[in-house]
């Protein structure tokens, strides 16, 4: 009974949230294109084929790096296994000036960005934090605390504004975060700035369903998206699973906020099909019947699908990717082994623009004692 | 030469800075219509425009999170937190990104983000106002931190800070904004020395006094009240409390043979602590009697009818001189 009566009141105290319109797909599990009234998308076969590629290389690179990590020869790795679309299809949408800021999960996006996945494996070996030049490939660099990120799009995004970079041939910005973020103070102060502000920054949050053992319902009462209405911007959910939707979404919110028609919250609904990091265990968590369902909905093989029974690839074309994701594998894991450890007296660099006094002095006591084994080790 | 408070001083500081690079901005809570609630940015917003003086969200995180993109884009963000117990909402911006984010990059970023903090008591104030969380910031590797003592040495230090490529954060004490002195707005930056340069401010054999921000006047005074009585002392303003200017401080205790260093924050953990430390192993053959701290006690700031009994002051300074001639 009493067991009933907290059923009855907890129910009472979560209403259901309004009826939510469906999600934003133009690409459906099985491979059938779609056409949505709000989101056209123009894109010809061989940008599809580019997409797919772009897809399967990312999950090869992921793949490698998982097994890297087996091996021992990463410390750790976040893997974005079922998120590729989401990644792919939200980057694929950006300009060559736009500026994309990351967590560390969006090894996609960085590999739209053209950044070289071994950068991303140095982080997760341990060989540095990053290290890359976010101006280069207009790529943030990772950032490892959830949410801190968005504060930092929604300022370079109002110096956008300062810039007078808006318009037509414009800049704007996309950030990266998950369901679990949208919980950080971070996260919500974005949406006020960006929102009061009317910045140029559309926030991307990658909804897949797990920060890491806690399921959506500890995060939210209501669809990610809809809180974008109380901040006072558009929000919408798009199949995060589908490419097409992704970039069609995207693509318009990056064109809206370039054109100063301020942020938009694009929630990608995704499932994160593998561990949050190779560190963790999800059997301890989730059903496996929960990854089957999804492993229905795969964004790698939906668009596979799609090329097979619109008739526009051969399997000339799927051997071509496999045999170029097999190099792409090979490659990431003989830079991965041959990686050299910095030299330990470099972790003094690049504290200050000039290092300290105090800093140089702690450089020469740890050279010193350093060298103080040299003999030691020459008399083995 | 013009007498000015240190907030005036500052703002003519921050005027400098702004006509001197474009880039510059000032950002924070109610700095704009109003000034900021201790004047320091007053009249700013309306010669310079609304995109270069913004009042923000009420939103700490956010002023140093959007500060840090705005530093990316190539800005130089100078962010106000309004007072000293209201930085840590944005604690984690400023140890976990700002403080990390050039090493993170390889060195191949720069956070050119300046964070003034009006800090420390004596003002009758209620909690969170009173404030002085020096050391937490002077423990986290990668910030520049810096407090200004006089409206001199404001004046040239707040335009030294915005022109450094590093984050720096800024202390200003607050119940000194209204104390008076000659500035010279016409003179360079030079006669100020290096930012990360300690200054003498009373020259002494007996005992070193190292202070900075709002003991800068106080310990100046006691020099005074000690000459009388006969002792002379070298009282030094860091200035720069990370780095700190070590060099200065053993020149002076190899001088001196004894050293107290006197700061508002509580002594346990601060940075008197660190200075005893560094001083004992530098100095030891030098030293007549142990390094000692005047500061706060390891309370809560207490409520502002009695503050008077936890700050140091002039006769505490004074204590600790005689009990350093007592070992």
């Amino acid at each position: 009974m009493a067991v009933k009566a907290a059923g009855r009141a907890a129910s009472r105290a979560h209403p259901k949230p309004p009826a939510s319109p469906p999600l934003i797909q133009l690409l459906t599990p099985e491979g059938e294109r779609t056409e949505h009234p709000d989101y056209p998308l123009e894109v010809s076969t061989d940008e599809i084929k580019a997409l797919y590629r772009d897809l399967v290389l990312v999950r090869r690179m992921d793949f490698e790096a998982i097994a890297l990590q087996r091996q021992g020869e990463l410390g750790i790795w976040a893997s974005l296994l079922g998120q590729e679309a989401a990644q792919v299809g939200s980057a694929r949408a950006l300009g060559p000036r736009d500026m994309a800021f990351p967590t560390y999960r969006e090894h996609g996006v960085a590999w739209c960005r053209g950044l070289d996945p071994i950068k991303l494996l140095e982080l997760f070996r341990g060989v540095s934090h990053g290290g890359w030049d976010p101006r280069e490939h207009r790529l943030g660099l990772y950032t490892i605390v959830i949410g801190s990120q968005t504060l930092h799009a929604t300022g370079y995004a109002m110096g956008i504004q300062r810039d007078g970079a808006l318009g037509e041939d414009g800049e704007a910005v996309i950030v990266y975060f998950g369901d679990g973020a949208t919980s950080q103070g971070d996260v919500n102060e974005a949406f006020i700035w960006a929102s009061v502000t009317n910045a140029p920054v559309v926030f991307f949050c990658q909804n897949n369903q797990w920060a890491i053992s806690e399921p959506l319902e500890r995060q939210s009462r209501v669809p990610l998206y809809l809180r974008a209405q109380g901040f006072g911007f558009p929000g919408m959910q798009v199949d995060g699973n589908d490419v097409l939707g992704c970039l069609a979404v995207t693509k318009k919110a990056m064109r809206a906020a370039r054109e100063g028609q301020g942020p938009t919250l694009i929630e990608a609904y995704t499932y994160r099909m593998g561990a949050h990091t190779t560190t963790d265990d999800p059997t301890r968590y989730r059903l496996s019947a929960e990854l089957e369902s999804w492993k229905l909905k795969d964004p790698v093989e939906r668009v596979r699908q799609y090329l097979i029974r619109s008739a526009l690839a051969d399997e000339g074309f799927f051997a071509g990717i496999n045999a170029e994701a097999d190099e792409v594998g090979a490659r990431i894991r003989a830079s991965c082994i041959q990686m050299a450890d910095p030299a330990p007296l470099s972790m003094f660099d690049n504290v200050f623009t000039e290092p300290t006094a105090q800093l140089e002095a702690e450089r020469a006591q740890l050279a010193a004692y350093l060298d103080s084994f040299a003999d030691e080790e020459d008399g083995r | 030469m013009t007498a000015l408070t240190l907030s005036k001083a500052l703002n003519e500081g921050l005027r400098k800075a702004m006509e001197n690079d474009p880039k510059v901005l000032i950002m924070g809570e109610d700095v704009g219509r109003l000034g900021g609630v201790f004047r320091v940015t007053d009249g700013l917003q309306k010669d310079f425009g609304e995109d270069r003086v913004f009042d923000t969200p009420l939103a700490e995180s956010g002023i140093v999170g959007t500060a840090i993109g705005l530093a990316l884009r190539g800005y130089r963000p100078v962010c106000e937190i309004q007072f000293d117990g209201f930085v840590f909402p944005a604690f984690n911006q400023i140890v976990n990104q700002l403080a990390k984010m050039r090493y993170r990059s390889l060195g191949k970023l720069i956070l050119p983000v300046v964070i003034r903090i009006p800090c420390g008591g004596g003002i009758g104030a209620v909690e969170h106002h009173s404030e002085s969380p020096e050391a937490l910031f002077a423990h986290t590797a990668g910030l520049r931190v810096v407090a200004c003592g006089d409206p001199a040495d404001a004046y040239a230090m707040i335009q030294q800070v915005i022109t450094c490529d590093d984050p720096v954060i800024f202390f200003e004490p607050k119940r000194r904004y209204w104390d008076k002195m000659e500035v010279d707005l016409a003179g360079g930056l030079a006669a100020a020395g290096p930012l990360d340069r300690a200054r003498t401010l009373a020259s002494g054999t007996d005992v070193t006094v190292l202070c900075y921000g709002p003991m800068v006047r106080t310990c100046a005074e006691a020099a005074v009240a000690a000459a009388a009585d006969g002792r002379s002392l070298d009282v030094i303003d860091l200035r720069s409390l990370a780095p700190l200017d070590t060099p200065a401080i053993f020149d002076s205790v190899r001088k001196t043979g004894r050293c107290v260093v006197v700061h508002e924050a509580p002594v346990t953990g601060g940075l008197g602590g660190e200075i005893a430390a560094r001083v004992t192993q530098e100095c030891f053959y030098y030293l007549q009697a142990p390094v000692l701290r005047v500061g706060g006690y390891s309370t809560p700031y207490p409520p502002s009818r009695i503050e008077e009994h936890y700050l140091p002051d002039l006769d505490r300074v004074l204590d600790a001189v005689d009990r350093s001639f007592a070992y």
